[in-house]
């Protein structure tokens, strides 16, 4: 696509321009939704153009959520999302490092079954193991607690592997310089792997807040305190009121998809420094 | 600085494969020892036993008047020069010197010191705070150099680290490797397939075959005497010709063959000892019909089909006689040119005296 063709130019761009309204829309509606009045959204017809109670919707879902829908400030839920995806995303990169280092340079006794073992929980998903798991953190009383909320969800087979799969582009002679040079396991982990490794754990960082931060069904299970209300459970909440304020609910969702944005925004920086700063 | 020595050192690996029977071999104090061998003949294998990479299966390894058999890399007191190189990508030439000294304790300003010392001494000062992947390859040789230098190891180990390099580098390469080890007195073991670099490098080659030692010695001494017919296949470009005795008989030049050791039954002839010109000495005389001219500017190379035998032979000439390809020739070979083997031992036969 080298030579200028405007008719081909002009087509892409329409196809592109479809597409990308046709993905913002939804979020368009979600914001314009969260500046109107209460009765406004009730009425049957949607506006397209933004209201102008904004301010007050947001400061109302901000500080003192919806009581009668058991849902606490989205402040606090905000909170309690981004402690329960924090926990998640940096326990599953420490252990799935840890275990990938573990699985590509020491040889011990079963350690391809043990590779297997990490690799077959890759096909089962959440769903599968949700009841045993939620008996196990039931007789640990970590109910209505960040442990419970995190802990199960921290062993990522999908980490484990793609950072054996990076591991073992790592040449050989790495590990034997740095031998060579003094360094054991833990420091060549530290000095040099982790280094090497840090474009693969931000992409991690991104998959796993987002991952972490959109679980629905786990504390939907585990918590019934409205102090450990995450805000996807809180939407959830607020929608099946028998008549959901709409506006608010709208306020919420928009609060909830700005982490993992700014997430994304922030950590794809890192990315680029990590790969620039390999280049050189 | 110290010696190094191996008493019986064996490798195999898992399912019996033996790639290292029992090596003995002194290197002493400040020499620079070459192994030099085809690729899979445990060179590679005995440095890195000797670096503490492999486990060694059995035999005695002992660097100064230590055994240090059971000892990690980090606590033989060796320092190595990998082939692919092995700097570290994320760290500044400067932090790749250091790592090692840091990994130590040893203190901020004597880290500083050595590495500017060694630097210097390589010339990469200017690099100090570049990544490695922004240096060329012969820079980079240069650091993995200096990461070895800075350490001021009882012991240089080369693991070919010069095979990355293009022709003309390499050979800059090697003498600059020669001057700083002259310069040091590091004791240092060196393994490459490359013949013409252990010739230069080494105060002593040793030749390996199939995880056993041909031959230890001088360059010199094994050019002049190979001890087995695989030594003086390998050491010497183009290799030695092989000749089998009886067919020599045939040529018409019995009488000079009269006297050979007992058991010879193959002579070797350098490709140079084959003259065009009949020498003075006693020698032999053989036909043979140029097959194929090879011209290397200072020199020549002939490849020449011996009458009445299907045996390949090179010819060395110094600059470029007027011969053509299809044109008969005749050459002439002095009788103490020949190197008496017996081909189904592979050695050398003595000859009486010896």
């Amino acid at each position: 696509m080298v030579e200028n063709r405007p008719w081909a130019n002009g087509f892409a761009h329409t196809v592109l321009i479809i597409g990308v309204a046709l993905v913002v829309f939804p979020v368009y509606i979600a914001i314009v939704a969260s500046t109107q009045a209460p009765d406004e959204l009730l009425r049957g017809t949607l506006p397209l153009l933004p209201g102008s109670h904004g301010i007050e919707n947001y400061t109302q879902m901000w500080q003192s959520g919806v009581s009668s829908a058991n849902s606490p400030s989205a402040a606090l839920m905000l909170w309690n999302s981004f402690v329960m995806a924090m926990a998640i995303t940096i326990g599953k990169l420490f252990i799935s490092l840890l275990s990938a280092f573990a699985i590509v340079y020491f040889r011990f006794r079963f350690r391809m079954f043990f590779f297997w073992l990490i690799f077959v929980t890759l096909m089962l998903p959440v769903e599968v193991r949700i009841i045993p798991t939620y008996q196990v953190v039931a007789d640990l009383s970590m109910l209505n607690s960040f442990a419970g909320l995190s802990i199960p969800l921290i062993a990522s087979a999908t980490a484990t592997f793609l950072f054996r799969q990076f591991f073992m582009t790592v040449p050989e002679e790495m590990l034997e310089a740095a031998r060579v040079d003094g360094a054991g396991p833990l420091k060549f982990f530290k000095d040099i792997l982790m280094p090497l490794s840090v474009t693969n754990i931000a992409a991690l960082f991104v998959i796993m807040f987002i991952y972490g931060w959109n679980q629905y069904l786990w504390p939907l299970l585990i918590t019934t305190d409205p102090d450990y209300t995450t805000i996807v459970m809180g939407i959830q909440r607020m929608t099946s009121e028998e008549n959901p304020q709409w506006h608010l609910v709208m306020a919420a969702a928009v609060m909830a998809a700005l982490p993992p944005v700014l997430v994304i925004l922030f950590m794809q920086r890192l990315f680029v420094k990590g790969l620039t700063e390999t280049e050189k | 600085m110290a010696s190094i020595t191996l008493e019986g050192i064996t490798k195999t690996y898992s399912g019996d494969v033996r790639a290292v029977k029992g090596v003995d071999l002194q290197i002493e104090d400040g020499e620079f020892v070459v192994l030099v061998g085809p690729s899979g003949c445990g060179k590679s294998t005995l440095l890195r036993m000797v670096a503490g990479l492999e486990t060694i299966t059995d035999g005695t390894l002992k660097i100064g008047d230590r055994v240090v058999n059971k000892l990690e890399p980090a606590e033989r007191d060796i320092a190595m020069v990998f082939q692919n190189y092995a700097l570290y990508p994320h760290m500044t030439v400067y932090n790749n010197l250091a790592y090692g000294l840091k990994n130590r304790g040893f203190k901020k300003d004597e880290i500083d010191q050595r590495v500017h010392v060694a630097a210097k001494m390589l010339e990469i000062e200017e690099f100090l705070e570049r990544k490695p992947r922004k240096l060329s390859g012969g820079q980079r040789q240069r650091v993995a150099m200096g990461r070895a230098l800075v350490r001021d190891p009882a012991a240089f180990l080369f693991d070919e680290p010069l095979s990355n390099l293009d022709a003309k580098l390499r050979v800059q390469m090697r003498v600059e490797i020669k001057q700083l080890q002259r310069r040091l007195k590091t004791t240092s073991l060196y393994v490459t397939h490359d013949q013409l670099e252990a010739m230069t490098l080494g105060d002593r080659l040793v030749v390996l075959n199939a995880g056993q030692i041909e031959q230890v010695g001088t360059p010199m001494e094994i050019y002049a005497r190979p001890a087995t017919m695989f030594v003086a296949g390998f050491i010497g470009s183009p290799a030695m010709n092989m000749l089998k005795v009886d067919y020599l008989k045939t040529q018409g030049a019995s009488g000079l063959l009269d006297n050979l050791p007992d058991g010879t039954d193959t002579v070797g002839i350098r490709p140079d000892d084959m003259h065009l010109a009949p020498p003075e000495a006693p020698h032999l005389t053989v036909d043979s019909t140029l097959a194929l001219f090879e011209a290397a500017g200072a020199e020549s190379h002939l490849y020449v089909n011996l009458a009445g035998s299907d045996q390949p032979t090179v010819i060395r000439v110094s600059g470029q006689p007027p011969v053509a390809e299809g044109e008969t020739l005749r050459f002439y070979v002095p009788r103490d040119a020949l190197h008496p083997f017996n081909s189904a031992t592979g050695q050398r036969t003595p000859s009486p005296g010896e």
